[in-house]
C-alpha cells in the first residue's frame, strides 16, 4: 500500500517537474528575446551582418519557395477547377487560388519550409558555435554574444519571411492561372478580373504580410533560442535541431489557427 | 567580390519583396491608385439595395464602367442612396439615365446596370440619377405571389 502512494507521488512529481521546467525554458525564452531584439551594446553587430544573414537566411531559401510556391499553386489551379466544374463556376478559380494562397497556405508553407531550411541551419549554426566554445570566448573578450550573433539573426528572419511569403504567394497565383488558363482552359478575364474584384489588398494582402512577420519573428525566434540553449555536444545539437523543428512547425499551425480567428473577427 | 555579389543579391532579394507587394496591389487586388482625376460621382436613390455593397461593378450594355464607392441610408428621406464611380470616358451619360439593381446569374453578386435615355444633356460631377428600380427581393416576390394566389 505505501509503495503504491509513493508512486503515485512520484508520478505527480514528475508531472510537476515537467510543468516547472517548460515554465522556466518559456521565461528563458523571454528574456533571451527581450535581451536580444534591440541592437546595440557592447561589440554590437553592425549593419553588414544583417545584410549576410538576410542573405544566408532569405536568398538562400529563395530557390526552395519558388518551387514549392509554384507546385502548390498549380495544384490548387488543378483541384480548385475539379471542385468549381462541379458547381459550374470555374471562373472563381482565380478567386479561390488567390484567396487561399494569400491568407493561409502562402504564410503557412513558407514558415514550415522555412523552419525546415533556415531555422535548422540556424539552430546548427549557433549550437556550433557554443561547442566550440566561440560565444564563451566572445563574452571573455567582452562582447555579448546576444547582441552579436543573435540580434542580427533574429531581425534577418523577421525581414526576409514576409517577402518570402509574398514571393509564394505570387508564384502560386501565377501556377494556379497557368494551370486554369492554359492547360484547363479557364478564361482569362474571368480568371483575373473576378480576383480583383474579390481580394483586397488590406484585407487580405497585407493579413497575410502581418501573419508571415509573426511567423518570421517566431520560427527564427525558436531556431536562435534553441542553438543557443543547446548542450555544447554534437548529440545536443542534433536534438536541438529536431526540437527546432519539430516546435517551429507546430508552433506556426497553432498560432495560424489564433491569428485567422482574430482576424476573421469570430473570437 | 564574396561581400559585392552577397549584398547584390540581398538588394535584389528586398526589390523582389516590393515589386511583389505592388504586384499583389495592382494586378491580385485590383487596388488602383492614379485613377482619382479621370473619374466622376454620381448618385442613385434607391427604394431597396438587396445586397449591393461598395465595390459592386456599375455596367452599361455588360461592359464595365465604373464602381459602386459608397452606400448609406438617407436619415430624413429613408431612402439608400448609391454613389458611384463613372469613368470619364464615359462622360455622356444622358440626365435621363435609369438605374436598376441587377443580379449576375441566379446567385450571382448584385451590380447597377444603367440604360441611357434619350435627353440632350449629360449627367456631371455630383449628378443624380432620378428613375431608378429597386432589386428584386425574393421573399417579397414570393409573398406577393402567395397574397395574389390566396385572392382568386
Amino acid at each position: 500500500m505505501l509503495t503504491l502512494i509513493t508512486k503515485v507521488l512520484d508520478q505527480i512529481q514528475a508531472l510537476g517537474q515537467a510543468a516547472l521546467a517548460s515554465l522556466q525554458a518559456f521565461g528563458r525564452a523571454g528574456v533571451f528575446l527581450a535581451s536580444s531584439i534591440m541592437w546595440g551594446g557592447p561589440g554590437s553587430a553592425g549593419f553588414g551582418d544583417l545584410v549576410k544573414q538576410i542573405y544566408s537566411i532569405g536568398v538562400r531559401s529563395l530557390s526552395i519557395i519558388i518551387v514549392a510556391g509554384f507546385f502548390v499553386g498549380m495544384v490548387l489551379g488543378l483541384q480548385g477547377y475539379t471542385i468549381l466544374s462541379d458547381f459550374g463556376s470555374e471562373a472563381a478559380l482565380g478567386t479561390m487560388v488567390s484567396l487561399t494562397l494569400l491568407r493561409e497556405l502562402g504564410p503557412v508553407v513558407t514558415a514550415l519550409l522555412f523552419a525546415g531550411r533556415a531555422g535548422s541551419a540556424l539552430t546548427a549554426e549557433i549550437g556550433l558555435m557554443k561547442a566550440t566554445e566561440q560565444i564563451s570566448a566572445m563574452e571573455m573578450m567582452g562582447v555579448d554574444p546576444l547582441k552579436r550573433i543573435i540580434t542580427p539573426r533574429l531581425w534577418g528572419g523577421f525581414i526576409a519571411m514576409p517577402i518570402l511569403g509574398l514571393i509564394f504567394s505570387l508564384v502560386g497565383i501565377w501556377g494556379g492561372a497557368y494551370v486554369g488558363i492554359n492547360m484547363l482552359g479557364v478564361d482569362e478575364g474571368a480568371y483575373w478580373g473576378n480576383m480583383q474584384a474579390s481580394v483586397g489588398f488590406f484585407d487580405d494582402v497585407m493579413k497575410g504580410v502581418v501573419k508571415s512577420l509573426v511567423f518570421g519573428l517566431v520560427v527564427t525566434w525558436i531556431a536562435v533560442y534553441q542553438g543557443f540553449d543547446s548542450m555544447p555536444t554534437s548529440e545536443g545539437i542534433s536534438r536541438a535541431t529536431t526540437k527546432t523543428v519539430v516546435i517551429a512547425s507546430l508552433a506556426v499551425l497553432g498560432l495560424d489557427f489564433i491569428l485567422t480567428a482574430i482576424m476573421l473577427g469570430s473570437i | 567580390m564574396r561581400t559585392r555579389f552577397m549584398e547584390l543579391s540581398v538588394g535584389v532579394f528586398m526589390m523582389m519583396g516590393i515589386v511583389a507587394l505592388i504586384l499583389m496591389a495592382l494586378k491580385v487586388s485590383g487596388l488602383s491608385t492614379a485613377d482619382a482625376g479621370d473619374k466622376y460621382t454620381i448618385k442613385a436613390y434607391f427604394e431597396n439595395l438587396g445586397g449591393l455593397t461598395e465595390r459592386a461593378k456599375v455596367s452599361m450594355s455588360g461592359v464595365t464602367i465604373g464602381r459602386v464607392t459608397n452606400v448609406y441610408l438617407d436619415a430624413e428621406d429613408y431612402v439608400a442612396v448609391v454613389e458611384m464611380e463613372i469613368n470619364k470616358g464615359m462622360s455622356t451619360l444622358t440626365t435621363d439615365t435609369s438605374a436598376a439593381i441587377l443580379t449576375a446569374g441566379l446567385l450571382g453578386e448584385k451590380y447597377i446596370g444603367l440604360t441611357v435615355g434619350a435627353d440632350d444633356e449629360y449627367l456631371e460631377e455630383g449628378g443624380v440619377i432620378e428613375d431608378t428600380q429597386s432589386a428584386l427581393v425574393l421573399e417579397e416576390l414570393i409573398g406577393q405571389f402567395l397574397f395574389s394566389g390566396a385572392e382568386e
